[in-house]
């Protein structure tokens, strides 16, 4: 098992190294001369060389890698091209803020999704099964963002119950920083959870199909008790890996939500440096979100090498 | 009650298409022409779905903004499908620990799903309706690899692949006559659900005002200008919304009825 688990430390450590080197490519030598881009045709060789010197360029690329990684391993994500502040002083305040969001997203997302899809599951020739089946597949066609929208003119335009966008720090206000957040993770997690019922769906029937189940049944087990004691128990291996899958969806649908609800997070702190053409935070907070991705599908990984013996040998399909 | 999905899912596909085909020659108002009606109508006559904050009727724009979202999709597909497919199919016949590099390689792509890949490469190079085209299609290069790479190794240990080695054919002709006529059907699944994907990916991207350029009616960008307007004008809100969730329903409609049609081949590979 040991072996495993170090196989799969390695491989993460290994696409953590190729993700960084994807992402400082992109954005220190694909869009040719910074200097250039950030200056204008009009400057001068001087200018553009002081220029070159301040943000780094004049040195060979892999010099730079390593520098902008080295600074990494020290949770140093280097400087604005900007503003000039510390790029890690502008992403720890918000990062507070996307996590929230994320993490009640996916709270939201696996607490409608888990009973609903042993619903559609249970009741499948029922029309409660159907209607819940086919909620899911609507659920999944609908943009985060338009739901987002939609809830906020229902229930901050119309109702006029919550606000429709803004942020306050839970230390400050916490009734505040609860309504500001109510719409954003709703909008977010309800998208989701559309997604997760259809696997949630599809692993309780396999377990209805399985020996044991069967067996549990014959020998009297109600069929609450042996879906209790056996489908749950499946269904939240299989949703683990699922979780993994998904958390770049979140990841990604939290930068829009962001966008719909005026949130100061990190979502919204890379669409704005985009728009400002500052590279240096841009390529910070994607590296963020890309590690968090990695890292995440690769202890799901550890976890089934760990949980299931069959599996750690067998490639991941 | 499965056939039902498929037959849902390909009129509403059909209606975008027509309404995208027909925006060619016919819209009810010109979809770009600033102030040919009053802004922010209500739904009525003649301007049946209202108008937006730059008097543009609603409709109109509706009908060129399907053009656009399928444009998107196409291209990103497009690329996806032809970049994967020979490497799936490539990789099948590749031995154990070459196939796992490759595997590993298209890993590292979850790390970047399309939206985040596209905010990325709009930073670099710029927000332009071709770098979301490509943003998009290579971050959806490893499905149709791994559903490919599936596909073609049942289909490498047939008989008939056997006998086709046995009589000399060579692996390039195996993989064109016998690997790809066969896995078809498994791209055409994943063309449709990629498909879904891509144009969702285009309407935030859009959305965010990195896509397709404020030029070009998109629904993602019209969902953008009405969310200003909300508190004068909430029904313009709900169209460009209605038009993404139909067209992508009607594509992951297609797909998995698709996918059930083909259901007993589809149970071995995927």
């Amino acid at each position: 098992m040991l072996r495993g688990l170090l196989l799969r430390l390695g491989i993460l450590l290994a696409s953590l190294a190729a993700a960084s080197l994807v992402i400082f490519w992109i954005t220190q030598a694909l869009p040719g001369d910074v200097a250039r881009v950030m200056l204008g045709d009009g400057a001068s060789p001087a200018q553009l060389a002081a220029k070159r010197a301040e943000l780094g360029t004049d040195r060979p690329f892999f010099v730079q890698y390593g520098a902008w990684v080295a600074g990494l391993l020290h949770a140093d994500f280097g400087t604005s091209w900007y503003s000039t502040l510390p790029v890690t002083s502008l992403i720890a305040p918000r990062a507070a803020v996307t996590a929230w969001l994320v993490g009640g997203g996916l709270t939201v997302a696996v607490a409608v999704a888990v009973p609903l899809g042993a619903v559609a599951a249970l009741r499948r020739r029922r029309l409660t099964g159907f209607v819940v089946s086919a909620g899911a597949q609507v659920g999944m066609a609908i943009p985060a963002f338009w739901a987002g929208i939609l809830l906020s003119m229902l229930f901050a335009v119309q109702l006029r119950w919550l606000p429709a966008n803004g942020y306050v720090p839970p230390g400050r206000d916490l009734l505040g920083w609860a309504q500001h957040l109510v719409l954003p993770v709703i909008a977010l997690g309800l998208v989701q959870a559309a997604v997760l019922i259809r696997y949630v769906r599809s692993s309780f029937l396999d377990v209805l199909g399985e020996d044991y189940y069967r067996t549990a049944r014959s020998i009297g087990w109600t069929r609450g008790a042996a879906l209790w004691r056996h489908g749950l128990r499946n269904a939240a291996l299989s949703l683990v890996t699922v979780i993994g899958l998904q958390v770049s969806a979140l990841i990604v649908g939290a930068i829009v939500i962001e966008r719909v609800f005026v949130l100061p997070g990190i979502g919204s702190l890379l669409l704005d440096s985009v728009s400002q053409f500052d590279l240096a935070i841009v390529r910070g907070v994607v590296m963020i979100l890309a590690t968090v991705v990695l890292v995440v599908n690769g202890l799901v990984d550890m976890a089934y090498v760990v949980i299931d013996p069959r599996l750690r040998h067998q490639e991941r399909a | 009650m499965k056939r039902r999905e498929l037959r849902v899912g390909i009129v509403l596909v059909g209606l975008i298409v027509a309404m995208a085909l027909v925006s060619f020659v016919w819209t009810p108002f010109s979809p770009t022409a600033v102030n040919s009606t009053l802004p922010l109508q209500p739904p009525g006559w003649p301007h049946v779905l209202g108008s937006d904050h730059m008097g543009i009727d609603t409709l109109s724009r509706i009908m060129v903004g399907a053009r656009s979202a399928l444009y998107v999709g196409v291209i990103a597909v497009g690329l996806a499908a032809v970049v994967g497919v020979p490497l799936g199919v490539a990789s099948a016949s590749l031995p154990r620990w070459a196939a796992e590099v490759v595997l590993r390689i298209t890993d590292i792509t979850y790390a970047f799903p399309a939206l985040l890949l596209a905010i990325l490469l709009a930073g670099a190079l710029g927000a332009s309706t071709e770098t979301a085209m490509v943003a998009i299609g290579i971050a959806s290069v490893p499905q149709f690899l791994r559903i490919a790479r599936a596909g073609a190794m049942s289909v490498l240990a047939s008989d008939f692949v056997l006998a086709a080695k046995a009589s000399g054919t060579t692996r390039l002709r195996i993989a064109v006559l016998h690997v790809l006529p066969n896995i078809a059907p498994l791209i055409g699944v994943q063309v449709s659900v990629s498909f879904a994907l891509a144009i969702l990916a285009e309407a935030a991207l859009s959305y965010l005002g990195l896509g397709t350029p404020s030029t070009v009616p998109s629904w993602g960008r019209m969902l953008g200008d009405a969310q200003t307007y909300l508190f004068t004008q909430p029904a313009q809100a709900i169209w460009p919304g209605l038009s993404i969730a139909l067209t992508v329903l009607g594509f992951n409609l297609v797909g998995d009825g698709l996918r059930d049609v083909l259901d007993p081949q589809l149970r071995e590979v995927a």
